[in-house]
This record gives C-alpha cells, structure tokens and sequence, in this order.
C-alpha cells in the first residue's frame, strides 16, 4: 500500500480498516544472495539500496530481537555533514543529499527536519578551528557560516554568552543540518525494503559461521542455518563478538553512550546547539522534550546503562551553556553501546575471510550515516568495491598508518 | 560503580581513572615482526561481553594503579589488585 493523502482519506471514511502491516513477518529461507547481519538502520538501508540499486533482491536481514531496538533506537537523532578530513566529508555530504529526499525515496514520513546545527566556539583558537572546518566543508561543496557573537545572540538570546570562564565569541552553523525520526527511519527502510522483497527476519540471532575452507557461507542461526552467497555484519556495538565467532579481532572497544530528555516544554530550542567548552548537545524534539547527551562513560560496557558521574558532567555542560534549564526535570535517560573504533571514523570493508563484509566502528555518530552507510555497503556487497565516498573507511587503515582522526580520539578514555 | 582498591577500601569510581584492557602486553621492540605485534597492541582488542580485566588509576585516593575484574554485561566488580602485584611482563601498566 502506497501511502499518500487518498490513502489517509479512504481510511478515515472506512473506519481505519484498510492498513496493512508496513512488512511481512518473515521465516528464514535456506538459502539468499546476501544476508545482512543486524536490523538496525544500516542493516536495513543496506538491504533496500541492495534491492533497489543493485537490484538483488534475494536478500535477507537478521536480527536478534526486534529491528531497530539497539542503537537506533537510543540515539539523540542528529543529521549533519559538518566534516573536516576528505575522508570523512564526502561521505557525510552523501548522506546528507540522501536525507534531504529520504521521505519521498521511502514514501514514508521520517520527520527530516533542517533546523540547522550551531557549534559555538570560546575562544580565538577555537574560532580559528571552526573556521578552518568550516572552509573545508565549503571545498567539499557544503553549506556552511561562521557566524559572531552578535548573529549567535540574534539566534538563541537565553545562551550565557557572558560565562565567566567559557564566554560564547560566535559559532559554526550548518543551517542543512538537522534532525530526523529515528525509529521513522527504521521502519521506513524497513517497510522499503520488504516491498522490493526483502526478507526482514526478526528473533533471529547468529550463534555462528558456517564456512567452507576458508570462506563463510552462511550463518547459523537460533531458527536455523541460513546459507549466503555473501554476509554482511551491521551489529555496531557488538561488532567485536560477531566477529569473533568469524575468528577476527577487530581495533574496537565497546563503550556505553547515555543519553537524555527532559519533561515536555513549549517550543524553546529550535535547532541544535552544541556546546564548544564541554562535550554538551541539545535539541528540543517535536514533542517538546529537550534531547541532550554529552561523552562516553570511559569504560568497556555491553550494559546499554551508565552510571551518575557521567550524568553530572554532562548537566553541568548544559548548566554552563544554558543556565534556565536549571530547574527542567529529567523525564528519561538511557545508554547505548557504541563501536567505539581506534580513530573515531568508522569502517566499510571487506575482511581477511572471504564472504565476510563489515559495517562497524560508528563510535557515537553513526545515525547521521545511516542512508549513506546502507548505500555504500550495498555497493560494497554488490561490485566488491569500496563506493567512492566511503573509499578511506578500511579496515586495515590501522595497519598501513591511513588513520582517519577527525577527533583524534577514539576508545582511549584517557583521550576524552 | 564501586571499586575495591586494596589500599583505600571500597570507593566511588568517580574517584578513578580508567585505561582500559589489562591484558595486552607490550611486544618486544626487537623482536623481528615488531609491527605486526605493535598493530595488535596498540590498535586490536578482545572486546569481551563479560568477564574483562582492566586497569584503574586512583587518581582522586591512593595514586595506585590497580588491575580490576569487572563484568561489561553488568558493571560488577569481583575484585581488584594493586597492579604492582600482578606479573606483568613489562612491570607496569601500558
């Protein structure tokens, strides 16, 4: 079913009767072209661009419980493509087009939304930096201002630009940047995907690898084996063990990333800010919750929760860049684990054993990939090749010295 | 988190730093395949979803490291050792 505004007037006059569900309840099939390990939104992006780009369309996803209940579903649904490293900017930029006509592509409302992101800066070197990102992402053909202290004030007053210790002097504005409906996406791919004829398998985690030789051709599963011409794994965050059950040990810890939203106000933020002084970020959703999150909690951690120190640091970031959110109470907060990679810049590849392709190392910027990562690890499976944008993310870069440290940090604790 | 050092007692740990796997041990700087041993070191891990050795620094207490056993499935804690205690190759942590 097509979803359009007769769509929504037919059902409105039948009582609602017509709506099917937006995909199948899949069984696995014994055998696919490809298999994509993890229903995530890069799993699932993946699969369609597959489907629809590359045209194969024996495909399926696997996932161990519901899609779209890991990191999907955690994150702080930030879209952007402020980048500075060629390595990094084309791709972000791809991904960024790909939002800006994701909701027609999917014929799905995913609530893109261009609010712009303001990163401020608080002292002289930092504006220096800033500039210089934001001349980059110019080369690179993207939009960006450099804006004074004044044009940030005529944007959000309510900041503390006069603190004492970090005063605001102005920001970097990505005004195409902005945020999206995170679970929207998933399903949106999801529902995608299934009408080119995917097979989205949910409650179906893999135990191992079968293989030949050297070669994986399949999985085992808790509903069976599944054999594949090709697998790809899309399990950021547990990246580390389903590659080890391939035998890899792959440069990534596994960090927990908290994230919060306060109770509902009336609209009050209405792009996103980040805090240059502190790691400290902050939108206000469509809802009206106030969504912010700050830094990793340091330590290896699979227990998608984090602990109060870290919860303090990130509200004293908010405090020192927006005192009236003083009194705001807290309404959820939650953690995520994040494929925290040794440079911070993700990986798309193929790895040493044949059949295997990895999508992994998103560290905690990996919702803003999503379209761009699901097309470049389509092209990677498809024609063997790394996509043009996504040429630096290898996996082997560790080795030959090609680093790609945006942040130059990555799972060091001490670094962050 | 609460953290068991040996010399301080049962502390927040807040009170610490953390440096991650305790153990990987620094390769031979001589040895013929140094990189390849130094690409692992520095850059590859286990990541292991539960039981997970790791070092801890009491920056805020006694200014020991310690080498702690922590669960990452669930944050437990089931003991912690002064790391000059431990058998490190090296003798001190990374």
């Amino acid at each position: 079913m097509r979803y359009s505004v007769f769509s929504l007037l037919a059902n409105a006059l039948n009582g609602q009767k017509g709506w099917v569900p937006a995909w199948r309840e899949a069984a696995p099939k014994p055998a696919y072209d490809v298999i994509i390990v993890g229903g995530g939104g890069h799993g699932l992006a993946t699969a369609y661009y597959l489907a629809k780009v590359h045209g194969i369309r024996n495909v399926a996803v696997l996932e161990k419980g519901v899609i779209g209940s890991g990191n999907a579903g955690r994150n702080t649904t930030i879209i952007r493509s402020n980048y500075l490293l060629p390595g990094n900017e084309p791709f972000y930029e791809w991904s960024m087009k790909l939002w800006e006509g994701l909701e027609q592509e999917l014929n799905y409302n995913a609530m893109v939304s261009q609010r712009g992101i303001l990163n401020l800066f608080h002292s002289d070197a930092q504006r220096d930096a800033y500039a210089r990102r934001g001349n980059a992402m110019r080369l690179a053909g993207v939009d960006s201002a450099l804006l004074d202290k004044a044009q940030v004030r005529a944007m959000y007053p309510f900041l503390d630009f006069d603190n004492a210790r970090f005063p605001i002097q102005g920001g970097l504005l990505q005004a195409r940047a902005g945020t999206a409906r995170h679970d929207a996406v998933v399903w949106g791919y999801a529902r995608a995907a299934d009408r080119l004829g995917v097979d989205i398998v949910q409650n179906c985690e893999v135990t191992g690898f079968i293989r030949e030789g050297d070669a994986i051709v399949g999985v085992e599963t808790t509903r069976g084996p599944v054999r594949a011409g090709k697998v790809g794994v899309a399990v950021a965050g547990s990246s580390s063990r389903v590659a080890a059950m391939a035998g890899l040990r792959l440069p990534i810890e596994s960090h927990v990333l908290q994230a919060f939203v306060s109770e509902g106000l009336k609209p009050l933020v209405d792009g996103v800010i980040t805090f240059g002084a502190g790691h400290f970020y902050i939108s206000q959703s469509d809802k009206g919750g106030l969504v912010f999150g700050g830094d990793i909690d340091g330590y290896n951690s699979y227990a998608q929760r984090g602990n109060l120190p870290v919860i303090e640091d990130v509200c004293e970031g908010g405090m020192a860049l927006m005192p009236r959110i003083g009194r705001l109470r807290l309404l959820r907060h939650w953690g995520g684990i994040m494929d925290m990679s040794m440079d911070g810049s993700p990986i798309i590849d193929r790895t040493p054993v044949p059949g295997l392709y990895l999508n992994a190392g998103w560290c905690y910027g990996g919702f803003k990939a999503t379209p761009a990562s699901g097309w470049c690890f389509a092209h990677l499976l498809a024609k063997g090749a790394p996509h043009e944008t996504a040429g630096a993310f290898r996996l082997d870069r560790f080795r030959t010295g090609h680093l790609i440290d945006e942040k130059g940090v990555g799972a060091q604790p001490n670094l962050h | 988190m609460r953290i068991p050092c040996p010399y301080c007692g049962e502390r927040d740990a807040h009170e610490f730093a953390t440096l991650g796997d305790a153990t990987l041990t620094r390769p031979d700087p001589a040895a013929a395949d140094a990189d390849a041993q130094f690409h692992d070191y520095v850059y590859l891990r286990d990541n292991p979803a539960g039981a997970h050795e790791e070092w801890w620094y009491h920056a805020n207490g006694c200014r020991q490291w310690l080498r702690v056993a922590r669960d990452t499935r669930t944050h437990a804690i089931s003991g912690a050792v002064a790391a000059r205690a431990t058998e490190q190759a090296s003798g001190e942590p990374a």
